[in-house]
This record gives C-alpha cells, structure tokens and sequence, in this order.
C-alpha cells in the first residue's frame, strides 16, 4: 500500500500524455481553419496536404477580404453593443428585482408566486416564442437589436433570477437593517451595501449572459433579418452563399468571428471558467 | 417627495419586470398556443381550424422524424458528452503536467459559437476526412449525418460538462480515497463505489443540463446541413424555424412548438423527480 501511495504522488506520465494528444482534438479543427484562412486559393490542392500544410507566403489578404465582403466592422459593432447592453442591464435589473423577490418571497405570497412564474420561463423552449415574438416585435416596431435586446433580457431573466435569490440567501439581513437605522432608503441601501456584495454573482451573471447572447444565432435571425444589420454570427449564415467555393475566404470570415471571443476568454478566462461552473452547479 | 417604504420600492422593481417578463415570454406564449388552432400562414387572414393542427402532427411524418431524429440525436449526444467528460474529468483532475493549460485548452470549445464551428466542421466532414481515405462525407448520408451533429455538438458539449466533473470531484475529500485504498478500493472499484456515489448530484446535473440543450439543437444543423439529407438531420427547433417562418405554415408549426414544449416540461420535471429520488437514497 504505501508503495502504491508514493507512485500516485508523483507525476502520471500515461494520462499526462494521452490528455495532450486529446488536445489535437480542439486544436486541430483551429489550426485548420487558420492556415486555410492564411493561403491562396491556389494554394488548395486536392490532397490533405493542399489544405493542411502551412501557407507558403503569410498573406492577410483574406481577411480585409472577408472584413469587406461580410461588413464586418458593422457586424462586430452590434454584436459589441447588443452584447454590452444586455450584460449591463441583465446585472442591474435581474439583480435588483432578484433581491426584491429573494427578500420578500419567504413571507409573501405574492412575490413567491413571481419567484416561481419567472423561474418556470426556463422551461419554455425559444422555439414556440419564435414565431409569435417575430410578429409582435413587427407591430412593436422593435424588430431590431433593440427588440433582440428585450428578448434576452426576458430568456436571461429565469436563470439570472434564480442565480441572484440563491446568491442572496447567504447573504445576512443584519447588513442592511444596520444601514436602515441609520436613515439611509431601501433603495440606496441597495446600491451601497448589496449591489457591491453580490460581485461574484455579477461575474456569473455577466459571463453566462454574454456568452449566449454573443454566440446566438437563432434570436437575431428571426427578430433583425430584415433590417440588414447583422450580428458576427448571423453575418457568416447571411453571406455563406458569397463565399461560395472559396474556402480561404470563408475560413478567414469565420476566424474573425471567433476572434474577439478568443481574445476576451485569453483575458478573462479564470472568471468565465468560474462563471459557467457556479452557473451551472448554484 | 416622500420616502418610499421598503415595500413600496420593492413593488416598483418587482412590477415593470413582471410585465417585461409577461410581454416578451407569457404572451408570446399565449399567442403560440393561440395561433395552434389557425390555419395562419403567417401573412393574410386565417380561420379558425379548431385541432385539426394537432390530429395532423400526428400523422404528418415529417414532424414524426424530426422528433424521432431529435430524441435519437439527444439521447446518443447526451450519452457522449457525458461518458467522454467524465473520463477528461477524471484525467484532468489526476496527478498530470500542466493542469490549468490543460484546462484551458479542453475549455475553449464553450466559449465558440456554434454556428461558426459547425461551418469549420463542416469542411472537415466534406474534404478532410474522405481526403483521409475514410470513404465519401458523412453529412451526404442518411445514415451518416445524424453522426456528424452528435459529434460536432458533443465536441463543443464536452468542454462544460468536463468542468462541472471537475468541480463535482474536487468535493470528494481526499481521505475517502485513503480509506478506501485501506480496504482495497482501487482503480475501477474506487471509481464504481466511492467517486461515482459522491458526484452523483454533479451528473444529474450535466444530465440535465445537456439533454436540454440537445433537444433545441439548432445553430450545428443550421451549419452543417440544413436538415438534409432527404430531411434526416430535421431537428424539431430546425423544423419549427424553416416551416412556421419561410415555409408557410405558421399556424401547423404552432401547434408542433406547443406539443414540443410539453415535451420539455414533461422530461424536466421526470429528470428532477428521478435524480432527486437518487440523491435522497444516499
């Protein structure tokens, strides 16, 4: 037995080595997609190696391509912008009406049955809303990023809820009854004292929120096609038929829509890690 | 002005969220079921049709294979993802080199879009692989393509589900593992009794968590094959969006998205009730 102790304190080489090999399984389709996105479309021959091999001279001519013929500057901006705002309003509103609820929903009836009504949302698949949400969005006269924006924050709303009434039970009531003596309002108690002790959540909130909203195709799709905005998603569905045969072009386009992500997960990639776990497991 | 009571300020957030939430989910809902009992086509005027809808979901076989080949697709993608993650779990949590590079690395396919990998797996699928010598694409088979969406959407899957093991794993104290290795338990003994018992709320988590995003399968078959070949990959979301929204039949589309929501609802509350049911026999 202790002999067996001491070999599993040391390093395990065979399962160190097999989870490396296992990365080629992520890499590889990236790597792919970045020397295809890299070469000439004279470059791709009919063998593996014509679309594997690295790129003969680096040209970045693809990619101001792909920016051109994909809009992409404008795409990026809404996608930046449809994001931003929802992350921004979902931790200020889903926040806020998660501590009314959270507060309150032990005594009261009403707010109970509210806690239940907007966590039981998390149930209703997008698709039976999709096609009634494109109709009232129209007669609205919000079929465009602003509508998308509302529609998030409602499919967010469940989960975001639940997460911040979870978060609040932990959080002792002593706190604010102390700043209540002292004549301060609920509601600036709420900013100075709670809004600031539910960071970690925020976080949560932010990186679930953002994720899905930045790689949605689906709700984009239907509420803003007829606008001509695109999202970075929907631009690669919406011009998928220009790029035609030309797979360096369309490599190149997809790369730039995975970009940003990528930079922002380099940047930030303990407090997404940490996000989508508590998310999931709260 | 008068200083709200900590009722009132509760009551002015609580309200304006519940009508948000009420407009943007409730009655879209409403209007679904609504539109379930017209024969709308989404422009023009309709009658009422009373069920004929749903007696014709019954018998319509193209609705009966996309449920058929989402249930199947769901059921193996879930079955995958969750085998493979545990297993990555598993290594990644060991004693092995570069753990959080490691990490890091198995955890990007999260964070990408969908419909962008779909795409860049697509070009896999059609050139690489048979390039490989491994016979023609698979998205051009019917037996086939329903593979290629298991797999690229495992591949992304994976990469949540591993974590969630991760963390599942890291609460199992390690004396556990040292009375166990008193009495023997190694290896797959050690897995079976004493690892598997303790993350048992972790795996109904990922169980759930997964069969859930499998049934809305949407973005992959959106970019891999747009329900093809000869409607094999017709997810029940794909289905709903091509004909409810291009294809006319709004109202016949309703009626499927309402029968598919009972469908969620009913497999939610049936995975609660048994996975809660398993973690009290413990």
């Amino acid at each position: 037995m202790n002999k067996k102790n001491k070999v599993a304190a040391t390093t395990n080489w065979p399962v160190t080595i097999l989870l490396i090999l296992g990365c080629l399984t992520v890499i590889f389709p990236l790597y792919m997609a970045l020397v295809i996105a890299l070469k000439k479309p004279s470059e791709m021959t009919n063998d593996i190696a014509g679309a594997l091999s690295l790129p003969k001279s680096w040209s970045l001519e693809n990619f101001s391509e792909a920016m051109r013929v994909t809009d992409f500057w404008h795409s990026l901006g809404y996608s930046i912008m449809i994001t931003v705002v929802t992350v921004v309003l979902a931790i200020l509103i889903h926040s806020l009406a998660g501590y009314a609820i959270g507060r309150c929903m032990a005594k009261s009836k009403f707010y109970k049955f509210s806690y239940l009504y907007i966590v039981s949302g998390m149930f209703v698949p997008f698709a039976i809303l999709m096609m009634p949400l494109v109709k009232q969005t129209a007669q609205m006269g919000i079929d465009n990023w602003f509508g998308v924006i509302l529609c998030y924050l409602v499919f967010y709303m469940p989960m975001n809820i639940m997460l911040y009434t979870g978060y609040l039970k932990n959080i002792p009531i002593a706190l604010e009854e102390a700043a209540t003596i002292d004549g301060a309002t609920t509601w600036s108690t709420y900013w100075k004292v709670i809004f600031p002790i539910m960071k970690p959540m925020h976080a949560t909130v932010a990186v679930l929120t953002a994720l899905g909203t930045w790689n949605d195709v689906m709700t984009p799709l239907v509420i803003m096609s007829g606008t001509g905005a695109n999202t970075l998603p929907l631009a690669q569905l919406t011009f998928q038929t220009q790029f035609g045969t030309n797979y360096n072009l369309a490599f190149a386009s997809y790369l730039l829509a995975l970009i940003p992500i990528l930079i922002f997960y380099l940047v930030c990639q303990k407090q997404i890690i940490n996000g989508v776990v508590n998310g999931a497991v709260k | 002005m008068k200083k709200l009571s900590r009722n009132q300020t509760f009551m002015l957030i609580t309200i304006p969220v519940l009508v948000l939430f009420f407009v943007f989910n409730t009655l879209p809902l409403i209007k679904g079921f609504m539109y379930s009992f017209t024969n709308f086509k989404g422009f023009g005027s309709y009658d009422m049709v009373g069920i004929r809808n749903y007696t014709d979901l019954f018998t319509d076989a193209r609705v009966g294979k996309s449920y058929l080949f989402t249930f199947k697709f769901a059921v193996l993608a879930t079955i995958v993802t969750n085998v493979i993650g545990l297993l990555l779990a598993l290594g990644l949590n060991g004693k092995i080199r570069a753990k959080s590079a490691l990490r890091g690395i198995y955890f990007v396919p999260r964070i990408l879009g969908g419909l962008v990998v779909g795409y860049i797996f697509g070009y896999i699928f059609t050139y690489i692989l048979p390039a490989l010598g491994l016979g023609s694409s698979m998205l051009s088979s019917t037996k086939t393509a329903w593979i290629a969406i298991v797999i690229v959407a495992a591949w992304q899957a994976i990469a949540q589900t591993t974590l969630i093991y991760i963390s599942g794993l890291q609460t199992v104290p390690a004396d556990v593992y040292e009375a166990g290795a008193i009495d023997g338990a190694t290896g797959w003994i050690q897995f079976k009794e004493l690892t598997f018992p303790l993350i048992i709320p972790f795996f109904s988590i990922n169980l759930v968590l997964s069969m859930k995003d499998f049934l809305m399968v949407f973005d992959q078959i959106m970019a891999l094959t747009k329900g093809g070949p000869a409607q094999s990959t017709e997810s029940i979301s794909y289905l709903i969006y091509q004909n409810g929204i291009t294809g006319g039949q709004f109202g016949f589309q309703s009626a499927n998205a309402v029968i598919f929501f009972i469908v969620i609802v009913a497999i939610s509350v049936f995975q609660l009730n048994f996975t809660s049911k398993k973690e009290e026999q413990l």
